[in-house]
């Protein structure tokens, strides 16, 4: 209960952004997981029927794994995840100073590997890159999401906007045509949502697995029939941006159910 | 990787009907589906769950190609004696994963 009341206070205390044309105001904002029905609920709130806790247990296995020819494992840095990793997937994508662009966590992990671990990168949407976001983004559950903050991401929030608005594919559907016009409605029986990535990465019944946020964008963009960006690209990532910065202040719920 | 996520009451009154939850990591892969070559995937699944509680079975079950992935098991027992509950999943590939958790009766 205090958890939830420290989240109200926080979302209350922090200044509401303008909103922009056609955005959710703040107080109508709601995660997927009240779409849900009560079963897939009752799913994700225990930790010992939400199959995503079982890539949060391979991650933290991870976590103090050595790899690569460095020898060190996350924990040699970061020590105890419970304490480093706390509010950091709530604010991922996030600037990187070297690379000048923002970055996912998935992204960040890799880059983790490859300059202070000198190990190979893990391949997207495989199940160690997975478990370890899964578990680093556990870290952050109950906390307010804060993506895009950063003055220095602005540019890239709003090219992330100007493609959530950009009508493509063979139907003809920008994002916000469904999950800012039409997320009261159904299709094919199924509830539009609001496109809010408070879980990610999450475990997808239709999926049978978990997946990233970039797998979900793909997938919607396979739906309007557009050709989908590819894994880790620009585009994708200032997307992915825009909907954190989208659903600044939702509280976290990785690694959340959903159907 | 095998884990597995068990919820078993640490304490329960001797005669109480107690609730056992299992969630097994399994891919379940059916069999049936094929590579985008057309080439079958070879069926991977658990095809058999065992609990025993002190060392008795007391429950069982067959698992089936039509199971989602990461199995999930609930069923009831009653309390008896303080103890341990051990879990045995079997499977294709010869997998095997166990866990076990204690209970207190009191």
């Amino acid at each position: 209960m205090s958890v939830a009341r420290t989240i109200i206070a926080a979302m209350l205390l922090v200044a509401a952004p303008a909103l922009l044309a056609g955005e959710i105001p703040q107080d109508a904002r709601h995660s997927g997981y009240s779409f849900m029905g009560p079963d897939t609920r009752a799913m994700q709130d225990d930790d010992t029927s939400n199959p995503g806790m079982l890539f949060v247990l391979d991650g933290e296995a991870l976590w103090k794994t050595r790899s690569g020819s460095a020898g060190r494992a996350c924990a040699d840095c970061h020590g105890d995840a419970r304490e480093s990793m706390k509010g950091v997937a709530a604010r991922y994508p996030a600037f990187d100073k070297a690379l000048g662009r923002p970055v996912t966590l998935d992204q960040r992990i890799n880059l983790c590997r490859a300059n202070h671990q000198q190990a190979t990168p893990l391949s997207h949407e495989s199940r160690d890159l997975l478990a370890l976001s899964a578990f680093v983004a556990h870290q952050s559950r109950g906390v307010a999401i804060t993506a895009g903050d950063d003055p220095q991401l602005k540019p890239f929030v709003e090219q992330g906007r100007a493609l959530f608005v950009q009508r493509q594919g063979q139907l003809n559907l920008a994002c916000t045509n469904c999950h800012d016009d039409n997320y009261d409605k159904h299709l094919a029986g199924a509830p539009v949502t609001q496109g809010q990535p408070t879980g990610y990465p999450l475990y997808r019944l239709e999926w049978q697995t978990l997946g990233s946020l970039e797998r979900r964008l793909r997938s919607c963009m396979s739906g309007v029939r557009a050709q989908a960006f590819d894994y880790g690209a620009p585009e994708l990532v200032a997307l992915e941006l825009y909907l954190m910065a989208r659903a600044r202040g939702m509280p976290m719920e990785s690694p959340a159910v959903r159907p | 990787m095998a884990s597995a996520l068990i919820n078993v009451p640490p304490k329960a009154k001797r005669g109480d009907v107690i609730e056992i939850r299992t969630l097994t990591s399994h891919i379940m892969e059916t069999g049936f589906r094929r590579t985008a070559a057309g080439e079958l995937v070879p069926r991977d699944i658990i095809t058999s769950f065992t609990c025993r509680y002190n060392g008795t079975e007391i429950f069982r079950a067959d698992l089936f190609p039509a199971i989602a992935a990461n199995p999930y098991l609930s069923f009831f027992t009653v309390a008896k004696d303080s103890g341990k509950l051990e879990f045995e999943w079997i499977g294709d590939n010869g997998f095997v994963s166990t866990a076990s958790a204690s209970i207190t009766v009191e």
